[in-house]
C-alpha cells in the first residue's frame, strides 16, 4: 500500500503543479498549492507507515504553516483585489501601489 | 479484513484523483473550491487506511473546515463565483506545462521506484496518537513552540493586510 500511496501522491503534486502553470485566477493558484500540500502531506503518511511516526509530526506541522500561509495569502489578494479591482495574475504588471 | 482495507485504499486513491482532476478543470471558483474539499476528504480517508486516524481527523477539522471555508469565503467576498470567462493560459504554455507535468511525473516515479528502499511496513500500532505526542512534545518542541509564533504573526498580518486603510 505504501507504493500506492506514494504514486497517488505524485499525481496529486503533477496536477497541482500543472493547475499552477495553466490557470491565472490567483485563488485557484492558491487551491493548487494547497493540493501540492496535501500531496506531500500523503508521501509523509505513507513514509512513517512505513518508519515511524515522525512522519506524522511533520504533517501537523505543515498543516500548521499551510494555515497561516492561506490567511496571509488570501489576506493579500483581498488587498489586490481592492486596489486593482481584479485577481487575474496576467492583468497585475505593476508593482506600483 | 486486510483486502477490505485495500479495497477502500483503492477507492479513496481514485476518488482523490478525479476529484482533483476535476477541480483542477473548473472555470468557476467556487466548483473548484468545493471538488477540492472533496480531495481533501478522500486525503483523509486515505490516511485512516495508512494507520493514522489522528491526521486524517485534523486533515478534515483543519483542511476542509478551516481553510477551504476560508478559501469560498474569500471567493464569495470578491464576487468572484460568476465571471465564466476561462482564465486558461495561451496554448503554447498549456502545452509547455502538460509537457512538463509529464517529465515530473516520469521523474517522480522512477525516482520510488529505484531510490526507495524496500522496508516492510511497521506493524500498526493501537495507540496512535499517544507516540505522535511525544515526539511532538519532546524532540520536536522548538518547532511546536515555532509554529505558534508563525501563527500569530499571520494572524496580524493578515489583519493588518486586508483592513481597509484609513486615509488620513
Amino acid at each position: 500500500m505504501i507504493a500506492e500511496a506514494l504514486v497517488v501522491s505524485a499525481i496529486l503534486f503533477v496536477i497541482g503543479v500543472v493547475g499552477v502553470l495553466t490557470r491565472r485566477n490567483a485563488i485557484i493558484l492558491f487551491m493548487c498549492a494547497e493540493l501540492m500540500l496535501n500531496a506531500v502531506n500523503l508521501s509523509f503518511v505513507a513514509f512513517a507507515k512505513m518508519h515511524n511516526v515522525t512522519g506524522h509530526v511533520f504533517v501537523i506541522m505543515v498543516m500548521t504553516i499551510a494555515a497561516a500561509e492561506a490567511a496571509v495569502g488570501l489576506a493579500i489578494i483581498i488587498s489586490i483585489f481592492r486596489h486593482f479591482g481584479t485577481v487575474d495574475l496576467s492583468k497585475l504588471r505593476t508593482l506600483r501601489g | 479484513m486486510n483486502s477490505f482495507f485495500e479495497f477502500q485504499f483503492y477507492l479513496f486513491a481514485l476518488l482523490a484523483i478525479v476529484s482533483a482532476l476535476l477541480f483542477v478543470t473548473r472555470k468557476n471558483a467556487v466548483p473548484a473550491a468545493l471538488w477540492l474539499v472533496n480531495v481533501m476528504f478522500a486525503l483523509a480517508g486515505l490516511y485512516v487506511m495508512l494507520d493514522a486516524p489522528f491526521v486524517g481527523a485534523i486533515q478534515v477539522l483543519v483542511y476542509a473546515g478551516a481553510i477551504m471555508v476560508v478559501f469560498v469565503f474569500v471567493v464569495m467576498l470578491l464576487n468572484l463565483g460568476r465571471n465564466e470567462i476561462s482564465d486558461l493560459r495561451s496554448l503554447g504554455a498549456r502545452l509547455g506545462a502538460g509537457l512538463m507535468g509529464i517529465a515530473l511525473l516520469a521523474n517522480l516515479l522512477v525516482a520510488q521506484r529505484n531510490k526507495l528502499p524496500r522496508v516492510a511496513s511497521a506493524p500498526a500500532l493501537d495507540n496512535v496518537v499517544e507516540p505522535v505526542a511525544a515526539s511532538l512534545f519532546t524532540d520536536y518542541l522548538v518547532a511546536f513552540e515555532l509554529t505558534s509564533i508563525v501563527l500569530l504573526v499571520a494572524v496580524v498580518g493578515a489583519v493588518l493586510l486586508a483592513k481597509k486603510r484609513v486615509q488620513p
